[in-house]
């Protein structure tokens, strides 16, 4: 692999740009591998990543059904935060908002990480103490954030009106080192260093049936033929029930749509990251000028990557309240991701009833941020059969009553 | 969007008059029930891609719950019917068995609750 920098930008443009290499290969697949990972979605790929780089398992293939990034991935509002309540979630979203500072430098790709500071706005007296107790949380467990009054909500994103007739801003949960990234560079980056490692994307590759023996996992069918593995991963987001049921298992996981709309390109408006949960909807400002604005979920299962009207509306409804000067947008693009909501809010990264396969899944409304953590931790879980950051997320959790309760304390919007 | 129709008042109502309450056709465990049991219960959900069934009610109309059978991946409805049952009316499965060959409550529910 050839490396990006100042110096290659400089070599190519002296001879037509014409010594750039493909980013990754397009294998064919092999008969077999170590480690099979179902879905190359940024989770799957971080996975596969961390498999190579901090454990030494690089006979790795990424199996995806459509094109890699293509899903949730390349569908989310970029949002990056840690500010959770419940202490094994403030362990796996900081260790990923802390991968994310460095992971331009890691992977050798730009992913534009931008620490612009995530505030989540307090509109009401219930919040105003759920998120002091949230930021009391986060000082012990070691998680920057402060609870910040309305006059420095107003000084740090301008545009705000505080004094709204419904919702008045009566404060902010504020994380300066919150903020975004370039969610397609993140997919990218990591597929180009993996693809460097040896491991093998096969895109465009369907799993048609998952293949036990015994209880033990032994390979998957896929539309370009058996493939044999020794352990498999699944990581795919909204299908997770679609997959258990190919491997024989059930998950306490529903599928829904989320949905996400993009303005027309203004200039510069807004340097922060501002989520509204009490109204549903949260807002920033893309590089390209655009305000990207996430909504709520549909309140019925379905797979259809759009989502119901009335919830654009709502979003829409509720952020005009709170930010007037969106009255006068157009808005150019609306679309929607299948998230796989549990139970309790919190992610699942466990060993499975089948022998041999891992399960990384439950991400709902707010995988994005989690991707280079929920990949690290989900490495050590696969290679070490454990993995301290994974060790609340069980599956078991769910009949022995440990919750990890993020329902309550992060409202709907991740 | 979504329209139901409501089997108890006979509106065809929208989405935004209905209220999505999950999976159907549960079986509600109780006291004497084990933890495997009440775990399928509270929180092992069917989630096809595909033919489903759900609970809905018409909050803003009758305020009834009643029975859906939808197609997660097309919307199509199938149909609706009285919640007071434990499994689909025969009309209701015959509907999705035409527009799905093959499809029969027998398997699907063989699987739903093994």
């Amino acid at each position: 692999m050839k490396r990006y920098s100042a110096f290659a930008i400089a070599r190519e443009a002296a001879r037509y740009h014409t010594g750039w290499e493909r980013a990754w290969r397009a294998p064919e697949p092999q008969k077999k591998y170590d480690v099979i990972i179902i879905g190359a979605g940024g989770h799957g790929l971080a996975t596969a990543y961390h498999l190579g780089k901090n454990h030494g398992i690089k006979n790795v293939a990424i199996i995806e059904k459509g094109w890699l990034g293509g899903g949730n991935t390349g569908r989310n509002t970029t949002i990056i935060r840690s500010n959770y309540l419940q202490d094994p979630s403030a362990a796996i979203y900081e260790k990923s908002r802390s991968l994310y500072e460095t992971m331009s430098q890691d992977l050798n790709y730009n992913v534009m990480f931008s620490p612009r500071g995530v505030m989540m706005l307090a509109q009401t007296q219930h919040e105003i103490r759920g998120y002091q107790r949230t930021a009391h949380a986060n000082a012990l467990q070691g998680v920057q954030t402060e609870f910040i009054g309305p006059q420095k909500v107003k000084e740090l994103c301008p545009i705000i009106s505080i004094d709204g007739p419904r919702y008045p801003v009566l404060g902010a949960l504020w994380q300066a080192r919150g903020g975004t990234a370039r969610h397609d560079a993140v997919a990218w980056g990591y597929a180009r260093a993996c693809s460097d490692m040896g491991m093998d994307i096969l895109q465009r590759t369907e799993v048609t049936a998952i293949r036990r023996d015994g209880g033990k996992v032994v390979g998957v069918t896929t539309t370009k033929g058996d493939i044999d593995c020794d352990k498999l991963g699944i990581v795919v987001a909204g299908h997770s029930g679609h997959l258990a049921d190919m491997a024989g298992f059930r998950l306490p996981i529903e599928s829904v749509p989320l949905q996400a709309l993009v303005s027309e390109p203004i200039k510069p408006c807004m340097d922060v990251v501002i989520m509204a949960n009490t109204v549903h909807g949260y807002m920033s400002q893309s590089d390209k000028g655009e305000m990207v604005i996430g909504g709520g979920t549909d309140g019925h299962n379905n797979y259809t990557q759009r989502g119901s009207f009335h919830h654009v509306e709502e979003t829409v409804r509720a952020l005009i309240e709170t930010f007037p000067m969106l009255s006068r947008l157009k808005m150019l693009r609306q679309w929607g991701g299948i998230v796989d909501v549990t139970g309790d809010r919190s992610p699942i990264l466990s060993k499975t009833p089948v022998d041999g396969i891992f399960i990384n899944c439950g991400w709902g409304t707010g995988g994005f941020k989690a991707i280079p953590g929920s990949g690290w931790a989900m490495a050590d879980l696969m290679a070490n059969g454990r993995s301290p950051l994974t060790d609340a997320f069980g599956l078991e959790r769910f009949r022995e009553g440990r919750f990890i309760d993020e329902s309550v304390a992060a409202g709907v919007a991740h | 969007m979504l329209i139901l129709h409501c089997p108890y008042c006979g509106v065809d109502a929208e989405e935004t008059e209905l209220h999505a309450g999950g999976q159907a056709h549960l079986t509600r465990e109780t006291v004497g029930s084990d933890d495997e049991a009440f775990e399928d219960y509270l929180f092992m959900r069917e989630n096809p891609k595909g033919v489903h069934f759900e609970r809905w009610r018409h909050a803003s109309g009758c305020g009834k719950w009643f029975h859906a059978a939808r197609c997660t991946t097309t919307l199509e409805v199938f149909g609706t019917y009285s919640a007071q049952t434990t499994a689909p009316p025969r009309e209701i499965c015959d509907a999705i068995s035409g527009k799905r060959p093959g499809w029969s409550w027998k398997t699907f529910s063989a699987r739903m609750f093994s």
